[in-house]
């Protein structure tokens, strides 16, 4: 138990190491921009399939009761709601916890192993600031853009689903997914993606950055980035919501 | 620190533990500018450690490491960045960055921490990828290098600072009689040419018999020999004279 305060207690500092050194010099632009590809780009075809499906899914789910109550009109409202202040943060979430997270745990633990880390270090270069830093930037600033695309093709699946059963219009339907949709529905929850992007940027390169296991640490720091990331966000989630109903209380339904 | 003749590199009492492991016992040894010190010892008995405490990568629990006149363990940011900007150092598998090209790689601390112009840059990469014979390769990742190459890779990348000091961990390790050979020569004639101080961690025998000045032997964390390849070969202890071939 004591020791897992104690890996809370260095990832706390390493996260706030990292937000020290974004904003000392130099700023890593190159470097943020070829992250933000590797973590935004390269999942956006993932982040989309998922949010499609999750959306067609939902409806397809939820069709059925709200029928029977007379309430088919409000689907697209349930689907707007559930996919923006929920399913949308969390499972985008979620699923880059998964793919990069992974994935910058084992690249920072294979450098490492490979004593890439300490060839940049000595050129002096300053390693935490050139591999941990961008890292971590890249992945606070995806998240919010990854949400809204998973948010919106959660919609659509949505939109496909409802068609399929009831011929409804697309300008109907978007028109009654946001009816009753207000800013404080949208901003707070996609720009809580934010702390779960740095979340995972910071979870995954610490256990990569810091693995001192040679070859085997590479696999271990891929499955502790995983694990502990998706738990955190999980949790994080939680305080955060209530967070937002405190400051926003018009966003509590 | 220096008495009589400049010494680039002093170590001073020098003492490193992994958890309980004790891997340097109280050493000291120091080596004069421009020679070359190969550091010869059983596998697991602080020869990389001793490497990776010169350019600090690692901080020693006791004892003092000079460079020139810095002393290193107590030296953080600018000052440290100055020193190392000294050294250049070979890792045993090149260590190059697995997404750069060859020529990215030794770019990178060029565009980071001068002044140079891209021109400059080219210039200083070129020249050093012709010294090491990689001159046409400059495109390629590492992935696309033989052994050999890599390491011709790692030592280019470890010359491009035009460094005082050059620190290689077994230079020859994975590679034929000839091709560790030629990595031989290459550091030779940085020596003479470049009058670049060596510090060579090695296995292998005939290499450090054609490279060193000086030969420092380790056995469990402590010096237990230290001369030229004769003076080794003569030593009293008997765990020196089989490393370096001599008569037992």
């Amino acid at each position: 138990m004591f020791n897992v305060f104690e890996i809370a207690g260095q990832i706390s500092r390493f996260g706030a190491r990292a937000a020290i050194n974004a904003f000392r010099r130099p700023f890593e632009g190159a470097e943020i921009v070829r992250q933000f590809a590797e973590v935004g780009w390269k999942s956006l075809p993932l982040v989309i399939a998922s949010g499609f499906a999750l959306g067609a899914v939902m409806t397809l789910h939820t069709r059925s009761t709200l029928v029977m109550f007379g309430a088919a009109a409000v689907i697209p409202t349930v689907q707007a709601f559930a996919f923006f202040l929920e399913i949308g943060p969390l499972v985008t979430a979620l699923l880059v916890a998964g793919r990069v997270g992974s994935g910058i745990g084992a690249v920072l633990a294979d450098m490492r192993a490979t004593e890439q880390i300490d060839g940049i270090e000595s050129l002096s270069i300053d390693s935490f600031k050139f591999l941990v830093v961008p890292r971590i930037i890249a992945c606070t600033l995806a998240l919010p853009v990854l949400t809204l695309f998973m948010d919106f093709s959660g919609l659509l699946g949505g939109f496909f689903a409802e068609f399929a059963a009831s011929r409804l219009s697309f300008q109907l339907y978007i028109f009654r997914a946001f009816s009753d949709f207000q800013w404080s529905n949208f901003w707070p929850p996609t720009l809580k993606t934010c702390v779960f992007g740095f979340t995972i940027g910071t979870i995954a390169s610490f256990f990569g950055y810091t693995t001192n296991e040679g070859a085997q640490g590479v696999g271990k720091a891929a499955t502790k980035s995983v694990v502990a990331s998706s738990l955190l966000i999980i949790l994080l989630d939680v305080l955060l919501i209530k967070l937002i109903f405190f400051m926003f209380p018009g966003s509590a339904l | 620190m220096t008495n009589g003749e400049p010494r680039a590199v002093v170590f001073d009492q020098v003492s490193k533990s992994f958890g309980t492991k004790q891997v340097l016992n109280n050493v000291s040894w120091h080596i004069p500018s421009g020679e070359a010190l190969c550091i010869l010892g059983r596998s697991g008995t602080g020869k990389s450690v001793t490497l990776k405490l010169t350019i600090a990568l690692l901080t020693p629990d006791q004892g003092k490491i000079w460079i020139d006149e810095d002393e290193v363990t107590q030296l953080a940011g600018p000052g440290l960045s100055r020193v190392r900007r000294k050294i250049g150092f070979l890792f045993q598998d090149a260590a190059l960055f697995d997404s750069l090209t060859l020529y990215e790689n030794l770019a990178l601390p060029l565009q980071r921490l001068t002044d140079k112009s891209k021109e400059e840059i080219d210039f200083a990469v070129d020249r050093v990828l012709g010294q090491v014979g990689l001159a046409n390769d400059k495109a390629k990742m590492p992935s696309e290098l033989s052994g050999g190459m890599r390491k011709r890779a790692g030592l280019a990348r470890a010359l491009v600072f035009e460094p005082q000091i050059l620190l290689a961990d077994e230079p020859s390790s994975g590679l034929d009689r000839i091709t560790a050979s030629e990595i031989d020569e290459l550091l030779l004639r940085q020596k003479a040419e470049h009058k670049t101080t060596l510090i060579v961690v090695t296995h292998d025998v005939s290499g450090a018999r054609r490279v060193a000045d000086r030969i420092l032997v380790l056995d469990r964390g402590n010096v237990i020999a230290e001369g030229t390849v004769s003076e080794i070969e003569q030593s009293e202890n008997e765990t020196a004279r089989k490393l370096i071939g001599g008569k037992e």
